[in-house]
C-alpha cells in the first residue's frame, strides 16, 4: 500500500473554520446594493381557473417596485418536460402553483402587497391519487398533454420472464408502498437575481448544477427578448442539497423577471413553511414487485410495476425510474428481470429526486420481497443473499460492469458487529434485520456529458489556487480535492485554495448528483495537477540536472530520490520560471469525462465507471403492547474503494444514515387533498440528536482503479438500505411485516393485532 | 415606535433603536449585520437562530428584542479570541468532522457551549438534550456529539 501524506487522512473540513465562527455567507446572508425583495402568491386551489387578477392596489402601495402575473409575463415554460411556467396563467394545478410576484423595498412591504392581490377562481375537480388519475375519463392535469400519464416510457426488460416464472420453484409476490418525504435543508432556497446594463445577468444561487442553470436562464433570457447574453452563476455557501437544488425553480425565474422589471436587483429567499409546500420532495411511491427462485435460492427472476406521483408539473423525480433500474436489475445475481414504471400526473406538489435518486424506493420493494423469498424458500436469508450476491467482474443484465465489488465483505461486517449469528428468528420482540445496496460510484452518465473540468495555478510563492466545476453543498469536496491536489504536487493542504462557486471562473460541470464528486472532480483535480507536477518537474529536472523521474516533491522542496543534496525550493523554480527572459507562469487545465455510458433505447449500458455497495444491518426491539420500534444498534458497512478522507467519508454514512432512518420511521409529508397539512418541523418528524441510535459505520476498501486513488462514490449509498434493513428486522422480532413507509408504531400495532386476528 | 435600548452584545455595550415587534434574531442581523446567527425556520423549532442570553440557550427567532435590554447575549461571532483563535468547541467542531453544510452548526456550537458552561464534564445524554432543539440534516448528530465530548475533555 502506497504511503499517502494527504490521502486517506481525517483532514478536517476546509471551510469548517469560516462556518464555525458564523462568517460563511449563505444566500440568506448577502446583499447587493440596491437589492428589492421579491415575495410570491401561490394559489388558493388546487386546480382551478383563474377569471381574474387585479394587483392594481398592490402596485399603488408604497415601496412596492414590481409586480408580475402569468399574463404579463412573456410565455415560458421550464422543467424536465417543459411544462412548468414560472407563473401560471389560465389556470392552476396546484396549490404551490406560482400566481404573481411583488418586488419591493424591504420583504415586509413584499408581503403587505400580496395581501393587496385579488383573484377570482373557478374551482375544478381534482385529483390527489396516481391511480385516480390514470382512470378513463380523468379531468386532464394539463389538457394539451391529453393523459395524465407521462410520456416516459420507463420500460427494462431482460431475459425469458415467463419462462423463469414457469422454472421458479418459489415465487412471492406483493406491493410496497412509501411515502412523500422532502430534503429538508436548514439553509432555505434562495437567490439574488442581478442585470447590468448591458442586460447580463448574475444569479447569486446555491443551486447545485450551476452549470445546468446557466444553461436554463440563457434560455429564459433569451424567450424573454434578451438574446445572446451571458449569465454568471455565483453560489453562495449552500446550506445543503440533497438533490433538492438538482433543477432551477419557479422562484430562480422570478427574481429574474421582476429584476428585469425593476432595474434593480431582486432577492427572493423561502421562509420555512414556504420550503416545505413550493419545494419538490421525494416522491411517493406504489410498487408491485414479484420475485422467484429455484430450489437451491437462486435467484430466476424480478418483476416490478411501480407508480409513481409526478405532481403537477415535472421535475428530475420524474426520472428516477432511470436509477431504480440500477438496483431492479442489478442487485443480487438476477437474470431474467422485468420493470415498468408509470410517473402520473396529479394536483399535488411536484416532485423532485432526493438523495439515492428513486433507490430507496425501489430498494425497500427489493430488499424486503427478497427476505419473503427466502422465507418462502426455507433458506437463512444472510444465507440467501450470499447465495445471489454480486461479484467482481460480473456483468449484470443491463449491462453493467461490475469492477470491484464489496458487497460480500459489507454483510459479513454487518453480521459480525451485530452478533446475530444464533440469535434470529426468536420472534420475542427482539430482532434482527439488514439488507445491502448497489448504486453508482463512478459518475453516471445521464447527460451526454459527465465530466468535470479544472484549473490549477500556481503563484510565486507555491501557494495553489484550485478551479473546479465541482459544488461544496457540505459534504466535503473542497477538502477531498485539496487533499488530492496536495498530494500531487508535495505541497501543505494550507497552502491550497479551493475556488468552486463561480461560473466565470470555473470550468464546467455537470453538477452534484449521482454520488459522483469524489470520483469525477477528484480524477479531473488529479488529471491537472498531475499537469502542472510535470511542468514543475521538468523546470527542476532542468535546474537541478537530474531526470525528472527521479524527482519528487514534499512539503514544497523538490527533491532528487536518489540524491538528497539535489533540492530546491517549490517557490524558487517558479520565481525562477516567471522572472526569467520570456518568462512563464504555471496553470494546467484538465477535463475529466467518465468512459461510461448513457442508455440505449433499452435503458441497457453501462452507467457507471464502477458501482458502489454496501449493507447495513440493525438490531430492533419491538414493543408489542404499543408498537413502538427501539433500534438497539445499527451498523453501516459501505465499499467506498477507498476512503480519501475518512472522517468526512463517515459523515457522511453517519448523515446518510440518520436520513434513512427518517425516512423509514418517521418522516412523512401528509398531503390531505393537494395541501401539505405539515410544513413545518414540530409536525414533520426529522430526527434529532436524542432520537439517533448508536449507528457504526465501517468502511470497506476495495482500491477501484478508475478512482482517484482507488475511491468510488458515497454521497448517496448512506440512506438507500435504511427501510429495508429495518422493516426485516421488525419482522423478525414480531412476524409482521410493514410494507408501507414509515413504519409507525400506529401500523407495527395494527399489523400485530391482524397477526393475532388471523 | 421604535425604542432605544442597550444591551452587552459579545462583552460590548451596544445601543439599538428596536421596534417592539421585532425579534431578538432580527436585530442581531438585519441590524447589527452579525449574520452568523442564521434564521432556518422562525418559530423555534430547528435551533438555528440559537444564542446564549445570561448563560441560557435561546431562540432568538423567539424572543421579542426588548427582552434583551440590559441582559448579556453572546453569538457566535463573540466566541473566538481577539487575536481570531478559535474557540475550543469551535476547534473540536472542525477538528471532528461536525461541520458539513454549516447552516446548524452555529446554533449548535451555541447550545454546546451552555451546557458546557454549566457542567464541564456532561454525559452523552445530557450533549444529546442539549442540542435536541437544534436540527442538523446533514450529520446525523453523531460527529456532533463527539466533537462536543472532545471539547469537555469527557472522551
Amino acid at each position: 500500500m502506497a504511503q499517502y501524506s494527504f490521502v486517506g487522512k481525517p483532514i478536517p473540513k476546509k471551510d469548517a473554520p469560516e462556518k464555525v465562527s458564523g462568517a460563511a455567507a449563505y444566500i440568506q446572508d448577502m446583499k447587493v446594493p440596491g437589492m428589492l425583495h421579491g415575495k410570491i402568491l401561490y394559489s388558493a386551489h388546487p386546480h382551478a381557473k383563474i377569471k381574474s387578477i387585479d394587483t392594481s392596489k398592490a402596485e399603488r402601495l408604497l415601496g412596492v417596485k414590481a409586480v408580475l402575473t402569468g399574463s404579463t409575463i412573456p410565455p415560458f415554460k421550464f422543467g424536465v418536460y417543459k411544462d412548468n411556467p414560472p407563473l401560471k396563467a389560465g389556470k392552476v394545478c396546484s396549490l404551490r402553483d406560482e400566481i404573481a410576484a411583488v418586488a419591493a423595498v424591504n420583504p415586509e412591504i413584499a408581503e403587505e402587497a400580496l395581501g393587496l392581490i385579488t383573484v377570482e377562481y373557478e374551482e375544478l375537480p381534482a385529483l390527489f391519487d396516481p391511480i385516480e388519475a390514470m382512470k378513463e375519463g380523468a379531468p386532464l392535469i394539463h389538457e394539451e398533454h391529453k393523459t395524465n400519464v407521462l410520456k416516459m416510457p420507463w420500460k427494462l426488460i431482460v431475459g425469458d420472464l415467463d419462462a423463469a416464472k414457469k422454472e421458479a420453484a418459489h415465487v412471492v409476490e406483493d406491493t410496497f408502498r412509501t411515502q412523500w418525504v422532502t430534503h429538508c435543508c436548514l439553509g432555505a432556497s434562495g437567490c439574488i437575481a442581478s442585470f447590468d446594463t448591458n442586460n447580463n445577468l448574475t444569479v447569486y444561487s446555491n443551486t447545485q448544477i450551476p452549470y445546468l442553470a446557466q444553461k436554463d436562464f440563457i434560455g429564459a433570457l433569451g424567450a424573454f427578448g434578451l438574446k445572446n447574453k451571458r449569465v454568471r452563476i455565483l453560489q453562495s455557501t449552500i446550506g445543503g442539497g440533497f438533490g433538492s437544488k438538482l433543477d432551477t425553480y419557479a422562484y430562480e425565474y422570478i427574481a429574474i423577471l421582476l429584476a428585469l422589471k425593476a432595474r434593480k436587483p431582486v432577492k427572493i429567499v423561502f421562509g420555512r413553511e414556504e420550503e416545505f409546500f413550493a419545494t419538490s420532495p421525494r416522491q411517493c411511491t406504489i410498487t408491485k414487485i414479484s420475485h422467484g427462485c429455484d430450489k437451491e435460492g437462486k435467484l430466476l427472476f424480478r418483476d416490478m410495476e411501480m407508480i409513481l406521483d409526478n405532481g403537477a408539473y415535472t421535475s428530475w423525480g420524474a426520472t428516477t425510474p432511470s436509477v431504480m433500474m440500477l438496483p431492479i436489475s442489478s442487485l443480487y445475481k438476477v437474470p431474467n428481470v422485468r420493470y415498468i414504471a408509470k410517473c402520473v400526473y396529479t394536483n399535488n406538489t411536484y416532485s423532485q429526486a432526493m438523495r439515492g435518486y428513486g433507490n430507496p424506493q425501489a430498494t425497500f420493494a427489493i430488499e424486503s420481497s427478497l427476505e419473503q423469498l427466502a422465507e418462502a424458500a426455507g433458506i437463512d436469508p444472510y444465507e440467501f443473499r450470499r447465495i445471489n450476491a454480486n461479484e467482481p467482474g460480473e456483468i449484470t443484465p443491463q449491462r453493467f460492469k461490475i469492477t470491484t465489488c464489496g458487497v460480500r465483505e459489507c454483510m459479513e461486517a454487518v453480521k459480525t458487529r451485530l452478533g446475530w449469528t444464533g440469535k434470529r428468528k426468536q420472534k420475542e420482540g427482539r430482532g434482527f434485520g439488514m439488507a445491502s445496496l448497489i448504486h453508482v460510484g463512478g459518475g453516471a452518465r445521464v447527460y451526454n456529458s459527465d465530466g468535470c473540468g479544472t484549473i490549477i495555478k500556481i503563484d510565486d510563492f507555491g501557494k495553489v489556487d484550485v478551479f473546479t466545476g465541482s459544488s461544496e453543498i457540505g459534504q466535503g469536496s473542497d477538502t477531498v480535492i485539496a487533499q488530492i491536489v496536495a498530494e500531487v504536487l508535495g505541497v501543505p493542504m494550507d497552502d491550497i485554495n479551493i475556488i468552486n462557486n463561480d461560473t466565470d471562473v470555473c470550468p464546467w460541470d455537470v453538477g452534484v448528483h449521482a454520488s459522483r464528486t469524489t470520483f469525477v472532480a477528484g480524477n479531473a483535480a488529479l488529471g491537472a495537477a498531475r499537469k502542472l507536477r510535470d511542468q514543475i518537474l521538468d523546470l527542476a529536472a532542468a535546474q537541478l540536472n537530474e531526470d525528472p523521474s527521479a524527482l519528487d516533491i514534499k512539503n514544497g522542496t523538490i527533491f532528487s530520490t536518489r540524491d538528497k543534496e539535489k533540492n530546491i525550493a517549490l517557490g524558487k523554480i517558479l520565481r525562477s520560471a516567471h522572472y526569467s527572459p520570456g518568462g512563464r507562469v504555471l496553470v494546467a487545465e484538465y477535463f475529466y469525462d467518465p468512459p461510461n455510458e448513457n442508455f440505449d433505447k433499452e435503458f441497457k449500458g453501462n452507467l457507471s465507471v464502477t458501482y458502489a455497495y454496501g449493507a447495513h444491518g440493525v438490531e430492533v426491539e419491538v414493543d408489542k403492547e404499543t408498537g413502538q420500534v427501539k433500534i438497539i444498534k445499527y451498523v453501516a458497512a459501505h465499499d467506498v474503494g477507498k476512503a480519501v478522507n475518512p472522517m468526512l467519508l463517515e459523515g457522511q454514512i453517519y448523515g446518510g444514515g440518520v436520513m434513512g432512518l427518517g425516512y423509514a420511521l418517521s418522516e412523512k409529508l401528509v398531503l390531505k387533498d393537494g395541501k401539505l397539512m405539515n410544513p413545518n418541523f414540530l409536525d414533520y418528524k426529522m430526527l434529532t440528536a436524542k432520537d439517533i441510535p448508536p449507528i457504526e459505520a465501517v468502511i470497506i476498501e476495495t482500491d477501484e482503479k478508475d478512482g482517484p486513488f482507488g475511491a468510488k462514490g458515497i454521497g448517496e449509498p448512506g440512506l438507500v438500505p435504511t427501510a429495508p434493513a429495518i422493516a426485516n428486522a421488525i419482522y423478525d422480532a414480531v412476524g409482521v411485516r410493514i410494507k408501507d413507509l414509515p413504519i409507525t408504531p400506529e401500523k407495527v400495532l395494527a399489523a400485530l393485532k391482524d397477526k393475532e386476528g388471523r | 415606535m421604535k425604542k432605544e435600548m442597550r444591551f452587552t452584545l459579545n462583552g460590548e455595550e451596544v445601543k439599538v433603536e428596536v421596534d417592539p415587534t421585532w425579534t431578538l434574531l432580527y436585530v442581531l442581523r438585519d441590524v447589527l449585520e452579525l449574520t452568523g446567527t442564521k434564521f432556518g425556520c422562525g418559530y423555534g423549532e430547528c435551533g438555528a437562530c440559537t444564542v446564549i442570553m445570561d448563560g441560557q440557550a435561546v431562540n432568538s427567532c423567539l424572543l421579542p428584542a426588548l427582552e434583551a435590554e440590559g441582559r448579556s447575549v453572546s453569538t457566535i461571532e463573540g466566541l473566538a479570541g481577539a487575536d481570531g483563535q478559535l474557540h475550543p468547541l469551535q476547534k473540536a467542531f472542525v477538528e471532528h468532522g461536525a461541520v458539513q453544510c454549516g447552516f446548524c452548526t452555529p446554533g449548535m456550537i451555541m447550545s454546546a457551549k451552555a451546557l458546557l458552561d454549566e457542567t464541564q464534564h456532561p454525559s452523552e445524554d445530557e450533549i444529546k438534550e442539549s442540542i435536541a432543539g437544534n436540527l442538523c440534516r446533514c450529520t446525523g448528530y453523531v460527529k456532533i456529539i463527539e466533537a462536543v465530548k472532545a471539547a469537555s475533555g469527557g472522551r
